[in-house]
This record gives C-alpha cells, structure tokens and sequence, in this order.
C-alpha cells in the first residue's frame, strides 16, 4: 500500500513537471519583447543571401502556423500542447529544411544517453566504492588525501575540466581529437573504436567531475554509518570486517545516494551538455547549440522539450528503484 | 567460568587518563547468574567491556587480566587481548539499547545467518539452517515468524528478546548483558528476566548482569557485586547482600529501596561520586560516608572476608588494614 | 574562536583574497575594462599590465578583478533571493503541512527535475547574448529556491516531533514564538551553509551559460572572459594568462566556498556539542 502511494505521487510529479516545462517553454518566447517570428525572420535573412518578398511571407505563414501563433493565446497553448503530446511533430527544421525536427532528435538523442548513462554510471559506482572505504578508515592518512583530492575536484564547473583536458590533451599533448568527428553509420568493429577512441575526453570530462561529488557525499555517509551502534554490534558479534561493509554499512548508505543520483538528474544533464557543446559531441547539447546559433526556432523548441521530458524520465526511473532496495517503503 | 584478576582501566584522554576501574578482582563460576549493580557512571559498563575485551580506543587496561575458561575446563583459558577469537561462541555481549543496534534494511534472521559463520564449520544450506533457528526460537517461546520481519516492524519488547536469541544462540558458556531490561515496560521486563533464567537454566552457563535497577537483581541473580566510583565494593551472594549489607554504601543502597508495608522515612544518599581522573588517596566513599574516620580517607581498604562467600571492602570492618595505594 | 577549524579558515582566507581583488581593487582603476583595443594587444605581462593585455586589446588584469566583482555579485543575487524564498516557502511547508506542503513540495520538485541550462539556453539565444544579468540571475533563482525550501521543510517535520517543541507548545508559546525561538537557530545554521551552495552553484551556472556565449558578453563576468578568449583561439595561440587567469580564479574560488561551507558546518556542529 505505501508502495503504491509512494509510486501515485511520483508519478503526479512526473506528468505535472513535464507540462509545466512545456508550458516555460511555450511562454517564454512570448513573452520576449520582439515579436520571435519577426526576429527569427530578420537572423535568418542576415545569415543567407537576400530572400525575395514572397519567400519570406511564405516563412512568416509557415512559421506563425508551426509556432502556433495563429490565434489567440489560448488557442496557441491548447495548439501546441495538443500537436506535441498527441503526435510529438515539432515540425520541420528551419534550417535544414524539410527535415523534421523529430529525425534529429532521434539521431542525436541516443548520442548523450549512451555518454550521460555510461559517464554516470562510472563516476556514481567510483565515486561511492572510495568514498565507502575512505569513510570507515577515516583516521588512515590514504582517506584524508582523498577527501582533499575530492574537496579540490568537486567544486569545479564541468567546462572547467572540458577545457583543460582540451588543453592538455589536444593542444599540448596532442593524442585526442580536438572535436569528436565521426559520421558512422551502420555497426563496424572500425566504426566502435571511432566512437569510443572521440567520446573519451567527454567521458573524462564528466566522469572526473562527477566521482568528486559521490565522494564526498559518501564519505561522511559512510563515516556517520560506521557510528551507529548497529554497525558496532556487527562487530561484537564477531564478524569479519569484509561482511560489516558489504552487508552492514553499504545497503544502508547506498540508499540515501540512490535518492541523491534522482535528484541530481538535472544537474548531470546540464553538465552533459556544456561538456558535448564544447567537444562538439553530436548528442542532444550540441543540437540546442547549432539550433540556436543558426536561430532554428523549431529546433530550439522540440530539443529544449525532449530535454525535459528525457530528465523528468530519467529521474522518474531512479526514482522507483529506490523502494525496490530500502524494505522500509515495502513493508509499511 | 570468566575470571577477572585484580583489572585496572582506564580511558586514555591524551591529555589525562579517566581510571574508570580499578583494581577489580571477583570470579564469575560456571552455573551462575552474578550481578553489577551501582549507580550510574560508577564504571559497570566500561567492567562489562573489559570482560568482553571490547577494547576500542580510548579504552585500555593498565594493569590485570580477565580470563575466559573454555566450555567446563579449569585450565584450559584465554586471556585478555585474545578473546576475540572466541566472540559470539564461548562469550557473548548483549548491549545497552536494543533499539539500534540491528541492522535496519535486513530480515531477522539475516542476523542470525551471520552469526553462522562464528559457530558453524559445516556447510548447510539457507534452509537447515532456517530450521535451526526456528526450533531455537520456539524454545524460547519465540514465533518463528520474526525470523521474516525486518527491525522496525518489532516492538522494543521483541526486539531485546531477538537479541537475547542471537546471543544465546551458538551457546557459549558466558553471556554478558547490559542493561537488558531499561527502557522497558514492567510487563516486558518480567518476561525478558524470565527468558534470561530459562536460558541459563537449560544451559547451565554464566551469565552476568549489569543493572541500575536493583529490583532486577533480586529477582535474577545468585550472586552480586556492588560497585563505586571504578571498584567493586561488595560482593556476596544475592540473599546475604539485600538482607545483610556490610559496606555502608550498600546498606544505604538496600536501605533506599521501597518494601511494601515499610512507612519509615527513606534516606537518600548525600553527595555525589568521586571524579575519576584524579582518584583520592583513601576510601572513594569516605566523603559520603556518615561513618567514615581520617583513616578512611587516607588508606584504602581492601576486600575483606564477611562471611562464608561473602566480601567487603571497608576499614571498619573486621581486622582490616587496609592497602596502599598501588594495591596488595 | 576555538571551534574555528582548519576549513573554515582556510576557505576564508581564499575568499577573502578574492573579495579582495574583486571590490576593492577595481576602486583604483578608471575607465571602462570591457572595451576593445584600450591597449595594444597582446603586451606581456609589465609593471603597467600586471598580467598584459588580450587579443582584443583589453588589460587582463583589471577585466579579471571586475570579472571576479560580476560573478560575486551575481551569485550574492540569486543566493539571497532564492535562499530567503526558499526558507520562506520551506518553513511554510514543513510547519503548515497538509495541502501547503503537497503544493509546495509539487513546485519544487519541478524545478529539481526541470533542468536550468536548457531554459538559460533558450533565453540566450532569444536575446542573443545582450540578457541582462538581472535576467539570468531571476531564472536563477527560480531554479535555486527548491533546494533550501526542502531542506528546511523536513527540519522542519523532524523538529515538529521533537520534544523540545512538543514542551513549549504546552507552555503556552504561540506558533510564531515557537518559529522563532526554537526553529529559526536551528533553520539558520543549516541556511548558511545552503546559501553559500547556492552561491557557488549561481556563479557556475552563470559562468557555464556564458563559456557558450549564452550570457551576457558584453558584461564582464569570469565566464564570459574564458568566452571571449575561446573565440579568439587563446588556446590554440597559447594566450595561457587570458585564459589562464579567470579558469584559476573560478576553481579557488569555488574551492574556497566549498571549503568555507563545509567548515561551517563543522563549526556549528562542534557548537552543538557533536
């Protein structure tokens, strides 16, 4: 019972999290002072040669009718809440007409989630085995050295370290790529060390920024933990030192960071996408950064909403794993 | 049988040193339930520790040793610094407050399962050994169903009888409890003290019992030793020491307890204990003492025969001349 | 002063150093660091340009102390706001219970999941790089404020249950005199800590959002500096003290917030006697 309880209001969260995104989304260019087709017009004709009249009247219908602005506000908001959630059509790329906005997403999407879900993965399962260890040696002079390594890491933004392993390791040390190129299609042995050898730095980038956070965090759970008299009473029955950590201190820390990983779903995405913009990764980031430097409304749009949509799902998965693991929310 | 052999502790302050016991010297005979009493911070716990050889920094032994005998031997023992390999099996400690100390994402008998690896060689599958367990429970008049539940799901009541099971279970020859029955209701007390009987009963083993509560003393325990300020002051069988105190600290104990049909005016006890850090030179009660003498507070005394297993240590009684300050 | 631990003071010292840099030093420098060819570009360091000059002409080291002056002020903003709402609405919340709390609780959640960058990035491009710091820092904000109002929503629920509130509930003290004397010591040693988190997650977001060029250029704020030389190819031309300056600069400054709010969480937990 409290299970079903506890997965009613995640997924309350969840749906009204996604429509009020959808709504920021939809308000915040109306209420721009500039009317955005007019702008988005006058950015397009600059960056193209001249564009006859009837052109561009053709482009303000199209795009008035794709944005929704034909109607009152209302009408917009029920027009683009309608077309987005029933049949998920943002319509057609400005730029790179006619190609639906949805193909790109497609292509890129599977992108970020395999760097985010693999970099996340990595850091979260390092980040918390040192901090479990270095918590429960807390005296021992390896665990102090960690925990200043962690304290220096942490606090620095992700572009931070984007940027110098750029510099150490494309510029200096030239062995990476300084932008991730690949253009592969179809599955080769060839094509997967292409991948794997570009996506490096990014990984690098976010696993290294990452590990310092689940660090931290973990070491003063696990030091707390390793206080509780529970854990002291594992000991006194004799049980050797192996069995109290993997059967007394970890199931018991790893829940609160279960938790901590859902709701850092959107900070790790953030970092996501600084991290491909900046190696020019071909995932969701550098979409919303090409869709916005060339001004592509549609783009900006459909890969701003499926950003949201992917971390609300994202969090909603970590989420419902937790009950799963803590018998507390199972068992009333 | 658990010997403790002229024992001084104390907790090491870097600074300074808290002498929390000093020179305790009494033995626990197999067959026997012995209690502690006295006050609180009079060192009970920090004894209880020792016995285990629970020696976690900053707590350390300075002087003595506690000997374990295995199963009935009278020679065969182990000796402080070693017993660890013989926790849960020949000697087990059940802590003060059994709220916490189990593990709160794991079922009961998990707890149980661990302990296997402490007593049991032979490898048995997860079902025999949960056959094991239930009939050990049934026992001790347990349902086996705890064995499913997880912690929090027991009242407090349950749970200090859960850990009575976990403690008992590999039968080992001495059982240490503290304070097994505070923050209990009555009714749960009966039935915890009952299952403690029954236990040693069975078994025939030694169990020693620290408690605040005299009450628990009397209805439990065979024999008892009376401590203050870090020294056992009297120790005698349960009988003789609530009906014929020797030491004045524990006549004035015994004397404040309630009897039902008593009206006389009840006495407390003036003063408070010592500070342990710096220890006075003579008798530690002397400054409470409404009999003590200037010889008191100069010579401590040392433990003298009262009667047939009965000891107390105090100048005024019998031939005593007391002992210096660093002992015998 | 005793339970001043080695933290607290060392994180101090970091930021007090900065501090330093940021608002008093600009005080000696006339003229305005943000406009291009002031100076011939790419003078070496010199007893006239401490750290030289940029591509575009601009002094290093007088962009770097009103670069640090922006990015503080900037992260003072939204810390100050988003806290002071964030307590607000979480005391509300964790004391009120029931339908303000689920409501709360609700909008908060949301703007958890809801990531910032995206919506930054939408702004960005829609004012295409001239938002006003004022405008970043309210979006900010609004994406700041959960993260205190949960925390002081379940000290909250944890301090309801507590007996301490239980006795001057039955002596008699209203609920606001409860808020007050009881809650709020507790509540404020917690804030600080969160208000100095929120400072340095404003200045990174700000300084992430302006390295893509989505922020403000025309202010100077550390990020916006490490964007203006990426899109001069400070790298590549081995600029390192353009570029150098402001990544050092955010890293110890970041480092000692982290520090600063770490050690006051020491501080306040010796005080209370852990």
């Amino acid at each position: 019972m409290k299970f079903l309880k506890f997965l009613g209001s995640r997924l309350v969260t969840y749906v009204f999290t996604i429509l009020v995104g959808m709504t920021i989304v939809f308000f915040i260019p109306r209420f721009m002072p500039s009317d955005p087709v007019e702008s988005m017009l006058g950015q397009m004709m600059s960056k193209s040669s001249s564009m006859d009249p009837a052109s561009v009247d053709a482009m303000r219908q199209t795009l008035n009718e794709n944005f929704g602005l034909n109607g009152s506000l209302g009408e917009q908001y029920i027009g683009y809440m309608g077309r987005v959630i029933f049949t998920r059509d943002f319509g057609p790329s400005l730029t790179m007409y006619p190609v639906p906005v949805k193909d790109l997403i497609a292509t890129s999407l599977p992108w970020t989630i395999g760097l985010l879900g693999i970099s996340t993965v990595i850091s979260w399962i390092i980040g918390n085995a040192i901090g479990l260890l270095a918590g429960i040696k807390k005296d021992k002079v390896y665990s102090k050295v960690l925990e200043g390594i962690s304290i220096c890491i942490y606090p620095i933004p992700y572009y931070i370290f984007a940027l110098t392993l750029i510099m150490l390791f494309a510029y200096i040390i030239p062995i990476f790529p300084l932008s991730a190129n690949f253009n592969v299609s179809g599955f080769s042995w060839e094509n997967l060390k292409t991948i794997v050898w570009n996506s490096i730095l990014p990984a690098l980038s976010l696993i290294l920024t990452g590990t310092g956070w689940w660090v931290i965090s973990m070491m003063s759970l696990s030091r707390n933990t390793n206080e509780e008299d529970f854990v002291s009473f594992a000991r006194i029955k004799g049980l050797k030192e192996r069995r109290v950590i993997s059967g007394y201190i970890l199931p018991n820390t790893i829940l609160p960071q279960i938790t901590m990983l859902a709701l850092q779903m959107g900070t790790i995405f953030n970092g996501a996408l600084i991290t491909e913009i900046l190696f020019n990764y071909p995932g969701i980031g550098s979409l919303i950064y090409r869709g916005v430097l060339q001004a592509d409304y549609n783009l900006i749009m459909g890969t701003i909403t499926i950003s949201i949509f992917a971390v609300a799902t994202a969090t909603l998965v970590v989420d419902l794993i937790y009950p799963f693991i803590d018998p507390r929310v199972r068992y009333n | 049988m658990l010997e403790i052999n002229h024992v001084r502790a104390r907790y090491n302050m870097l600074t300074s040193f808290v002498n929390a016991i000093d020179d305790v010297n009494f033995k626990v005979e197999n067959d026997e339930i012995f209690g502690i009493a006295g006050e609180s911070g009079c060192g009970k716990s920090t004894l209880l520790k020792v016995m285990y050889d629970l020696l976690d920094y900053p707590l350390e032994v300075s002087d003595g040793s506690v000997r374990l005998y295995k199963g009935n031997s009278d020679t065969e023992y182990v000796e402080t610094g070693e017993l660890k390999k013989y926790w849960w099996k020949e000697i087990s400690y059940v802590p003060q407050g059994a709220m916490h100390v189990m593990n709160p994402v794991t079922k009961v008998e998990t707890q149980f399962f661990d302990t296997m690896s402490r007593g049991y060689h032979e490898k048995m599958s997860r079902n025999q050994l949960r056959e094991k367990i239930s009939s050990y429970m049934k026992e001790l008049e347990l349902s086996p169903d705890v064995l499913k539940a997880y912690p929090h799901q027991l009242s407090g009541g349950m749970r200090q009888r859960v850990l009575i099971a976990l403690a008992t279970f590999l039968n080992p020859s001495v059982i240490l409890a503290d304070e097994p029955t505070t923050a209990l209701d009555v009714v749960v007390q009966k039935d915890i003290l009952t299952m403690l009987m029954s236990v040693q009963k069975r078994t025939k083993n030694s169990m020693v019992i620290v408690s605040h509560d005299m009450g628990v003393h009397y209805q439990v325990t065979n024999r008892m030793g009376i401590m203050y300020a870090g020294q056992m002051i009297e120790i005698g069988p349960t009988d003789e020491i609530f009906d014929n105190p020797k030491h004045p600290y524990t006549q004035m104990l015994i004397g404040a307890l309630p009897k039902v049909g008593d009206n006389s005016q009840k006495e407390g006890i003036p003063g408070t204990p010592p500070n342990l850090k710096d220890p006075l030179a003579g008798c530690r009660f002397a400054e409470r003492c409404k009999y003590a003498t200037d010889e008191c507070c100069r010579i401590q005394p040392a433990m003298v025969q009262v009667g047939e297993h009965h000891c107390a240590a105090c100048l005024l009684l019998g031939q005593n001349t007391g002992r210096s300050k660093h002992g015998n | 002063m005793k339970y001043w631990n080695f933290r607290l003071r060392l994180g101090l010292s970091i930021l007090f150093f900065f501090l330093i840099i940021g608002f008093i030093f600009p005080l000696f420098h006339s003229g305005n660091v943000t406009e291009w060819n002031s100076y011939p570009s790419d003078l070496l360091p010199s007893s006239e340009h401490f750290l030289g000059t940029n591509s575009i002409g601009q002094d290093i080291f007088w962009l770097l102390c009103s670069s640090i002056r922006n990015s503080f002020l900037i992260g003072l903003f939204v810390a100050i706001l988003a806290t002071m709402i964030g307590v607000l609405l979480g005391l509300n919340a964790g004391l009120k219970g029931g339908a303000v709390d689920r409501v709360v609780m609700l909008i908060a959640d949301t703007f958890i999941v809801i990531p910032s960058l995206p919506i930054l990035i939408l702004l960005g491009s829609l004012t295409k790089g001239s938002a006003s710091l004022f405008l970043v820092g309210g979006v900010l904000v609004v994406f700041n404020w959960p993260w205190p109002a949960r925390q002081v929503r379940s000290m909250c629920l944890t301090l309801r249950e507590r007996d301490y509130i239980s006795t001057a509930r039955f002596s008699g003290e209203s609920t606001f005199g409860i808020l007050v004397k009881e809650i709020f010591p507790f509540v404020k040693d917690w804030s600080l800590g969160n208000f100095i988190n929120t400072i340095l997650v404003a200045i990174a977001s700000e300084s992430s959002l302006a390295v893509i060029g989505m922020s403000s250029n025309s202010n100077a704020t550390l990020g916006t500096m490490i964007y203006w030389a990426n899109q001069h190819q400070a790298m590549l031309a081995e600029k390192w003290l353009w570029i150098g300056a402001p990544v050092v600069s955010i890293c110890l400054i970041f480092i000692g917030l982290f520090l600063f709010m770490t050690g006051q969480q020491q501080y306040s937990a010796l005080r209370r006697g852990k």
